[in-house]
């Protein structure tokens, strides 16, 4: 075994003591474990996570009608269609974005159980977010950041949330392109005995479910009915899952819940090379999609975040879309925001385009910008990593080599990734076992399917490895 | 010199490539696993000396004194004309259409 290994081998142990829970209660016997025994054992109302959260400057966002958007939208919509689009400003949250939801209730929990300070691995808004409320709370710090690759060259989007984190008293440790970013993690939380504040935990996704709470209940109340979509950035599956459970919650049963993500596919997540290709750290397929097919792949035993238990479809834009209508929301609405949390905004004006005119579709986030984290530092970037950048139909994009504008907005497009393929690679790995009838149901539950797609989908996988 | 006191920045490397994970894509495998961490310098020291600092959170961490006062270095970058080009066809396209 590597140095690695040896320490990766220890990994629940250590997993244990740190996050509060003994996910060991929740399996079955099996494969699978109980879910909602675990959401349930975080015994937490709506209301009680709100009133955490208000008292830490953090949810009741607004939410406003894109209107110019819209009207944009509709000159390429057939006439009666241009769903109308509404977006959830969270970067008007404590930290600037919606994550400060789940590092409230996290950090909450952290000093309920008595830690002394908090760790998060995230190279994303998640640790601005738990720095800021551990500032609030007197607990010590750190955020690990994949940061750099082998020629110490940051991306500029990380460069600035490293710079946040230290504006709220973190320690930030910056670490080379590699998975062995969560053998640092172990490290520390093994040498400190700090709280786990894992983008994963019940406490991190039960804190986003006001997010679709909010959104259900305010337009229930302005307009008298639910939104027909809404449109959720994915990466590791958390916003979508606990916006999804929160707008279930309060009753908006029938919304669909649209994943997007930036489309990267073609980059190696783990490749020293790739890394400074890309020009979104987040939002991207690089996570979504194995997030999808495998949530347990994250730095807790069970991931809280399992986004095809609750995804009705899943869209993937291209980067140049992005960047143009993060200009777009700045142009015509005044709202200048960062470009990653813009990747449902551009997935939704297409997407409206193929909606009824009186339907609401709902961008369920925004985040902030400034300085490394915005479309010109970002683009300046690729520029200097030899992406060339183009304008014609951003279809024709490819990750790592190019960057595409729309000539016009007509051609802001996005593609489906088929879900029922994300649902049989998650059951690849099953196939080799005698699923018994617990196996089974918790599979249904998993995919979102009926007992018959199940079979099907496992028949499927037979046949096309024979 | 760099004074004791000063707050620096180190770089360490972490693990080898030998001590890596063995599922790797090829060009990470080959480099090492490296740390940047900053603090306040424990004793007198020169720059690129191994030295001890100790982190915000109160943590002793050795490695590469590569840094003093370190400053933020990102911004908004060069001047991308491509944005412009954007702008105007945002305008052109909803010429007439503000609500």
């Amino acid at each position: 075994m590597t140095k690695y290994e040896t320490l990766m081998a220890r990994k629940n142990e250590i997993m244990k003591k740190s996050v509060g829970i003994d996910y060991n209660t929740y399996e079955l016997d099996g494969i699978g474990f109980d879910y909602e025994a675990m959401m349930n054992d975080f015994d937490y109302s709506l209301k009680d996570i709100k009133d955490v959260q208000q008292k830490n400057m953090v949810g009741n966002t607004p939410l406003i009608e894109l209107k110019n958007i819209t009207n944009y939208a509709r000159q390429f919509a057939k006439k009666g269609y241009g769903a109308r689009i509404f977006v959830k400003d969270e970067a008007a949250n404590l930290s600037g974005s919606f994550k400060a939801r789940r590092a409230s209730m996290a950090v909450d929990q952290a000093k309920q159980l008595g830690y002394k300070g908090v760790i998060a691995a995230t190279s994303g808004n998640y640790g601005a977010a738990v720095a800021a409320l551990a500032a609030k709370e007197n607990l010590a710090c750190i955020i690990v950041q994949e940061c750099f690759d082998s020629k110490n060259i940051s991306q500029p989007e990380i460069l600035e949330k490293a710079r946040k984190c230290e504006a709220f008293g973190a320690e930030v440790l910056q670490l080379s392109v590699g998975p062995e970013l969560f053998y640092t993690f172990l490290e520390l939380l093994e040498e400190t005995g700090y709280f786990n504040a894992s983008l994963y935990s019940p406490y991190g996704i039960k804190g986003i479910e006001t997010l679709g709470a909010e959104i259900a209940e305010e337009l229930m109340e302005k307009e008298g009915k639910y939104p027909e979509a809404v449109v959720i950035t994915n990466a590791g599956g958390g916003n979508l899952t606990g916006t999804s459970r929160g707008l279930k919650t309060v009753g908006a049963t029938d919304t669909k819940i649209i994943g997007a993500s930036v489309n990267l596919y073609g980059l190696h997540m783990a490749s020293d090379y790739d890394f400074n290709k890309k020009s979104f750290t987040t939002g991207h397929t690089g996570f979504g999609i194995p997030f999808a097919m495998n949530p347990d792949r994250s730095d807790v035993p069970r991931s809280a975040a399992r986004p095809l238990r609750y995804m009705d479809r899943y869209v993937m834009v291209n980067q140049g879309s992005v960047f143009f209508m993060t200009e777009a929301l700045a142009q015509l609405e005044g709202m200048e925001r960062g470009p990653a949390g813009n990747t449902s905004l551009a997935a939704a004006f297409k997407l409206a385009q193929e909606m009824k005119e009186d339907e609401i579709i709902v961008v369920q986030e925004t985040e902030y910008t400034g300085a490394g984290k915005h479309i010109m530092p970002q683009l300046s970037f690729a520029k200097k990593n030899n992406i060339n950048l183009l304008f014609g139909n951003p279809l024709d994009e490819v990750p790592g080599k190019t960057i595409v504008f729309p000539n016009d907005g007509s051609l802001i497009n996005y593609q489906e990734i088929t879900i029922t393929e994300i649902k049989k690679s998650y059951l690849k790995r099953y196939l080799d076992i005698a699923l018994t009838t617990t196996d089974k149901t918790y599979l249904q539950k998993e995919l979102k399917i009926d007992a018959e797609t199940l079979t099907k989908l496992l028949k499927e996988l037979t046949d096309e490895r024979t | 010199m760099i004074e004791k006191g000063t707050f620096v920045r180190i770089r360490k490397t972490l693990l080898d490539p030998k001590d890596r994970s063995t599922n790797l894509p090829k060009d990470t495998q080959q480099v090492p696993f490296k740390l940047w961490v900053k603090g306040t310098l424990l004793d007198d020291a020169e720059m690129f000396d191994y030295v001890n600092i100790q982190t915000v959170t109160g943590r002793i961490v050795n490695g590469k004194l590569k840094e003093s006062n370190p400053k933020y270095k990102h911004g908004y970058g060069d001047f991308v004309p491509e944005i412009l080009t954007i702008r105007k066809i945002i305008k052109e396209d909803t010429k007439g259409n503000q609500s």
